[in-house]
């Protein structure tokens, strides 16, 4: 950690920062600027504990319900397997904003935060997953196989799910380095179609009620998130120098 | 499929085992033991649930009273365990007032339940704009320990206040073209802040065919826990159909109608594939989002248990089962 930042900032992340164009622009003479906040070495274990706090909040719910005190509300199963999905998609847009919001704040340093997101948004997922095949189906796998197969909004979020699982595995940087950067920049690409099968699911999960309120807010932000990288791509020599 | 799996012995009514003065001694011995007969703690512990489930569950003393006489109706009185008041009125759908289960309890105070009236119409010979008083005195209120299963998936033990619908059936006198009966909820924008939203259409709309309105168990409330309804779940007065999904249930009624022909529901026109006319509790029939084979019993069921397995017409096919006799209830969901 103290040797990291003395080192320019386009190499603190390895690869994974070298992936962006945009970083370039920071300091091609690698010149020292003053520095920012985000590169100081408790960011990233600070963002790692508060990326934990709702775990940590549902966990200690689940734990107390057995001992009889309700912080869950009445149907405290209900809770967490919503909450946990809740969280798997703000995580997936939070990840998806580091991009844009580098761009946008002239923060290039926001991208060291951008695999500890989508790590986070495996995991909330995970738990998720976890919470729905042991609380609702009882671990019952010919159950959670059938509902799987039966049902359109649970096929979508395992998908959802199954897609992620292979970005996660290959977090790391020897991974990336083994990948080759454009390979793996493709590979992590799925996480826009993600996006959208996670959407999908809250959408239908949420249809039956008709309770479309909160689907619009994530949609409209997944819409502009994604939009924004489209538009990018429409454009062309927006970045490329001449 | 869940249908077939065997789930054990199951009965709809606990006297199909066990005779009632065989089951009512039991109890009596159990007592004895709490008593001190013997080993206290054993005995204690052994009674605790005998004695709750014999035992009318007392007053949480928040709103008026409203006592009933215990219903002889058959199967109006489960022996099982009622979900706590705070659950039961914390916990519940009431669109009006927002689409969260925690919204009803926060944002009903706003209802007005007095002046209260329900206008009955339609195919009757006396057509009646009754009073909410007149409606109270109508009948001798029973109390009725219900079941009461969500299509949601969850379940609960309800102890309800009121009388037969059919009592008041019997007096507007239905005509022979009465073959429905259309239950229309309050739809006050100013007094329910969700009214207006797209959600559903206004007002709430539900509906019965005319023998299932005639059922001693389709109870018309005015109470649960011995007192008035709270405004969330539907004060003044409301249906409670046990053997159908909750939301059959009609809240805050203002209007019933005898009509010839199948009323439009409110969620059969929201989404036809999703919520049938009948909407009877059905483990075999899933809804297509979810299997309706298990539930959770709120405040009883803990976190990792298994759910437990959904009966046929909620454990009321004994008394209402004759009503569906014939009909493919897989079409007629």
């Amino acid at each position: 950690m103290q040797m990291r930042t003395s080192v320019r900032p386009e190499l603190v992340e390895g690869p994974v920062a070298s992936l962006r164009q945009g970083f370039d622009k920071l300091s091609p003479s690698g010149k020292a600027r003053p520095k920012p906040l985000l590169l100081h070495p408790l960011a990233k274990p600070i963002l790692f504990v508060a990326c934990l706090l709702p775990f940590t909040w549902l966990l200690y719910g689940a734990i107390s319900s057995i001992y009889g005190v309700n912080t869950l509300g009445a149907n405290p199963a209900e809770t967490l397997i919503r909450a946990n999905g809740d969280w798997t998609l703000r995580f997936l847009c939070a990840t998806l904003a580091i991009t844009p919001l580098r761009q946008w704040l002239k923060q290039p340093a926001l991208a060291r935060f951008r695999r500890m997101l989508g790590l986070f948004t495996f995991f909330y997922g995970c738990v998720h997953f976890l919470c729905y095949s042991w609380l609702d189906m009882g671990f019952a796998l010919d159950d959670i196989v059938r509902d799987i197969a039966k049902r359109p909004f649970i096929l979508v979020g395992t998908s959802a799910l199954l897609l992620m699982t292979p970005l996660a595995l290959t977090s790391f940087n020897r991974a990336i380095k083994a990948l080759g950067a454009p390979r793996w920049q493709a590979l992590h690409r799925t996480i826009y179609a993600i996006a959208l099968l996670a959407l999908l699911h809250f959408f239908w999960m949420r249809a039956g009620k008709h309770n479309f309120a909160e689907v619009a807010v994530y949609a409209a932000v997944i819409g502009v998130l994604l939009g924004w990288r489209a538009w990018g791509r429409l454009k062309p020599s927006r970045s490329s120098t001449p | 499929m869940h249908l077939l799996k065997d789930r054990g012995f199951v009965h709809r009514v606990a006297s199909e085992i066990t005779p009632r003065d065989l089951y009512v001694g039991r109890r009596e011995l159990l007592r004895h033991f709490a008593a001190g007969a013997a080993g206290a703690t054993l005995a204690a512990w052994a009674s605790r649930d005998a004695l709750a489930q014999a035992a009318t569950p007392s007053r949480p003393n928040k709103l008026a009273a409203l006592p009933g006489t215990r219903s002889a109706v058959a199967g109006a009185f489960t022996m099982e365990k009622p979900t706590a008041y705070a659950d039961v009125t914390g916990y519940n759908n009431f669109y009006e007032f927002g689409t969260d289960k925690e919204d009803p309890a926060r944002n009903a105070h706003t209802l007005k339940t007095r002046p209260w009236t329900v206008a009955i119409e339609g195919e009757v010979r006396k057509p009646k704009v009754y009073d909410l008083d007149e409606l109270l005195k109508l009948g001798p209120m029973e109390e009725r320990i219900y079941r009461l299963r969500c299509v949601e998936g969850w379940s609960m033990v309800i102890p309800w206040v009121g009388y037969s619908l059919s009592e008041l059936i019997k007096r507007v006198e239905p005509t022979g073209n009465a073959k429905y009966v259309e239950f229309v909820t309050q739809a006050d924008p100013k007094t329910m802040p969700f009214v207006g939203s797209r959600v559903l259409d206004w007002p709430y709309v539900e509906g019965l065919r005319m023998d299932e309105a005639m059922h001693p168990l389709a109870l018309l409330a005015f109470g649960l826990y011995g007192e008035v309804l709270p405004n969330q779940n539907g004060a003044p007065v409301r249906m409670v159909l046990p053997w159908k999904y909750g939301f059959k249930s009609g809240k805050s009624i203002v209007k019933i109608r005898f009509v010839e022909k199948e009323p439009g529901t409110a969620w059969n026109k929201a989404a036809r594939n999703e919520y049938g006319f009948y909407s009877n509790v059905n483990p075999n029939v899933d809804h297509p989002r979810w299997s309706q084979a298990t539930e959770r019993r709120i405040g009883e069921d803990g976190l990792f248990a298994k759910k437990r397995p959904t009966l046929m017409f909620n454990g009321y096919e004994a008394q209402v089962g004759q009503l569906y006799a014939g009909m493919d209830l897989k079409k007629y969901y």
